[in-house]
């Protein structure tokens, strides 16, 4: 038997604060991805589960920007939207101050504090309905203004304060580009007043120029209107640019979450170690880099024990048969490692 | 130095519509030598893949090469023949494209593509040319490649897949690659991996590579020489050391300081203000004159050309200008206007 340790459970991780916005504890979600019944019964296959979130807590103080990066697969996506409420999560709960968005109460008034932002600006406008419509809905659902002078008063406000013209209320999507959309969508997600934004990707689908004005337009209404963020991206730049907290995913799990500085100046999970190592170096700094090894595994069958075990250089025997558990290493960092521990059981962190 | 592997001079790519010409590609001009890469980019628009499409004669109708040459390894070969062109593409020109699953034909095992293309290049025997399929495959990376080789596109992932689509380019030897956003549909993790391994292989085998992509940060890990494109047309091209460090062009300054990097922590990021203009609204003048904020008059109304700077050329008025202070007499560009 290995030494026992004083495992720190998840959930206890991070202890909730009156300061936290946002609680998600242990959130778990399961796709059945099994061919149909019959096909089962006559290939004899089993059902087939993919656990595409495991056990993910974190909590995300007011005002504070959250970031989650990962590869495709590692369930970053699938957190978003539960932590929104638009997929139910199998396991686990979200709570925004303090209310549990899956427990079954009354979320009207939650509604209108939580907005998304989506990847593709191409998708997320109904290319049937007027500019100054779409931004005007979610005043009109929440029936945040008294006539429809008002409304447009206040969508003319919204276009002016995401950088576009009051009159382009009166076009419709097409006529924009993909950074004029994605401003639409942000004006839409701020016309309900919201506390908590959760942008998923927000600008993976724009041209960098492009991006540097999202971003930095998403920046300065943060600090307008105290707005708090969990940002999802798969570019560790711009996360690094964006967010005060960041967790690495990897195949479901949340493996590694510190405050940015400490996350890129002492990574601790081998898999953050291995990100950053291949981020492409645009300073041409020459900073050595170490060859990434191996691919992501296939989610529906992940490897045992610690997901990343194939393709980690520090793995031994424990990693290949028992999943590490989330260990707090201050109050708002932990890291999922068994190799990690080890090391800091040997030679005990000052 | 040698002679270069691919010259391309003063390259137009035009496409009538009923509205009147789109200049998708507007004059463009550079060189690609031996077991170099050169990387092209430019955001969505700037006609990056347009000139990697023309170079290789697979552009779609009604665009067409309207002026300009295309030289490989001294042939000219804008003007061959479709059935010529073909035996170019493949045995003479590589591809590899961004999207590695519709690059693949999903009805086949990959080693009969490979087979086929070998074959279709090389006299080969089907037993020579699967040899050589499965050493093409390791060469790759694809570990186990003697098993795998009878395996369908849809049995591998995704960063896999590009590996099968490079061994395929790499199949005949050719002596141009040229790649389109080689690495955009795939995981960081898996994008290193796979720049890392066009790089090597074509240095091995003496390839010049044109990458083409939006990406600065694959650029500065992998190109020689960097060509930026704007609206159609070459605003800035040299070593990627000078380019990526010491820009000239106002537009690879702000594109510059518009990436986020790691480096760079939380600071504010530079913002080029509006957008690249649709085609069928270039501006006169300099194209990006509306959004530099060095303009003069000049950049108004006359277009500046490239213009050789020691390293690389730039075609920025400002940039003249700044030399002919320097030295009054250089004559750098033909017509000369009072400040």
């Amino acid at each position: 038997m290995n030494i026992a340790l004083p495992a720190v459970p998840s959930s206890l991780a991070e202890p909730a604060t009156m300061s936290d916005l946002v609680q998600v504890r242990e959130l778990s979600r399961v796709f059945d991805v099994s061919k149909p019944w019959l096909n089962r019964v006559i290939e004899r296959e089993p059902r087939k589960l993919l656990k595409a979130v495991t056990d993910a807590s974190f909590s995300i103080r007011r005002r504070e920007t959250l970031a989650l990066v990962g590869e495709s697969g590692s369930g970053k996506s699938t957190v978003a939207k539960m932590v929104v409420g638009l997929l139910q999560p199998t396991a686990g709960d979200v709570r925004i101050d303090g209310k549990n968005i899956w427990g079954g109460e009354d979320l009207t008034l939650l509604r209108r504090r939580i907005q998304m932002i989506f990847q593709d600006p191409y998708a997320s406008l109904n290319p049937r309905w007027r500019v100054d419509a779409i931004i005007a809905d979610p005043i009109r659902a929440f029936g945040l203004a008294k006539d429809s002078a008002e409304i447009d008063h206040r969508v003319g406000e919204l276009l002016q304060l995401v950088g576009l013209d009051p009159l382009d209320g009166r076009k419709y999507p097409h006529e924009f580009s993909g950074g004029q959309r994605q401003r639409i969508c942000i004006a839409r997600a701020l016309s309900s007043k919201p506390e908590f934004l959760v942008c998923d990707e927000p600008t993976s689908a724009l041209d960098v120029s492009v991006q540097a004005q999202i971003l930095n337009l998403m920046r300065d209404l943060q600090d307008q209107f105290g707005l708090t963020y969990l940002f999802i991206s798969h570019n560790l730049a711009v996360v690094r640019h964006m967010a005060d907290r960041i967790g690495v995913m990897y195949l479901g799990r949340i493996v590694e979450l510190a405050p940015t500085e400490h996350l890129f100046r002492t990574p601790q999970h081998p898999y953050t170690r291995m990100l950053l190592d291949a981020v492409p170096d645009l300073a041409m700094s020459g900073r050595p880099r170490k060859k990434v090894e191996g691919e992501i595994p296939n989610p529906i069958d992940p490897p045992k024990g610690c997901a990343f075990h194939p393709r980690c250089p520090l793995a031994f025997d424990r990693c290949k048969s028992e999943v590490p558990l989330p260990r707090a290493r201050t109050s708002a960092s932990f890291v999922a490692c068994h190799a990690v521990e080890r090391a800091e059981l040997t030679q005990p962190a000052a | 130095m040698s002679p270069p592997v691919l010259s391309v001079r003063n390259l137009r790519v035009e496409f009538p519509t009923r509205r009147g010409t789109l200049v998708a590609v507007d004059d463009v001009s550079f060189d690609i030598g031996p077991g170099e890469v050169l990387g092209v980019v430019g955001e969505s628009g700037a006609g990056k893949s347009m000139t990697g499409t023309a170079v290789i004669g697979l552009l779609e109708p009604p665009g067409r090469i309207a002026s300009g040459e295309v030289w490989l390894q001294g042939e000219r070969i804008d003007r061959l023949p479709p059935e010529k062109m073909r035996r170019v593409r493949g045995r003479r020109i590589g591809m590899v494209f961004q999207d590695p699953l519709t690059s693949l034909n999903p009805l086949y095992q990959i080693g009969e593509q490979l087979i086929e293309t070998i074959r279709t290049h090389t006299d080969a025997s089907p037993a020579v040319a699967r040899k050589r399929a499965i050493g093409l495959l390791e060469a790759a990376g694809i570990q186990g490649a003697a098993r795998r080789i009878d395996s369908y596109p849809h049995e591998f992932s995704g960063g896999m897949r590009q590996r099968v689509v490079i061994a395929l380019a790499l199949a005949a030897e050719p002596d141009l690659i040229i790649a389109d956003e080689p690495t955009t549909a795939l995981d960081v993790s898996i994008q290193a991996q796979i720049i890392d391994l066009l790089k090597t292989l074509c240095r091995d085998r003496g390839a010049a590579i044109m990458l083409i992509t939006h990406d600065m940060g694959v650029i500065a890990e992998t190109a020689d020489r960097v060509a930026v494109m704007y609206a159609g047309r070459i605003a800035e091209i040299g070593p990627v050391r000078d380019v990526v460090q010491r820009p000239q062009h106002p537009y690879t300054k702000g594109l510059m300081g518009s990436i986020p990097t790691l480096e760079m922590g939380g600071t504010r990021l530079t913002q080029i203000p509006g957008s690249m203009p649709r085609l069928t609204a270039i501006p006169t003048g300099c194209a990006f004159n509306p959004r530099c904020n060095a303009a003069f008059d000049r950049c108004r109304v006359e277009r500046p050309d490239p213009m050789q700077t020691g390293t690389g050329a730039v075609a920025c008025w400002l940039a003249a200008r700044a030399a002919d202070e320097a030295d009054p007499a250089n004559q750098m560009h033909p017509t000369r206007m009072a400040p």
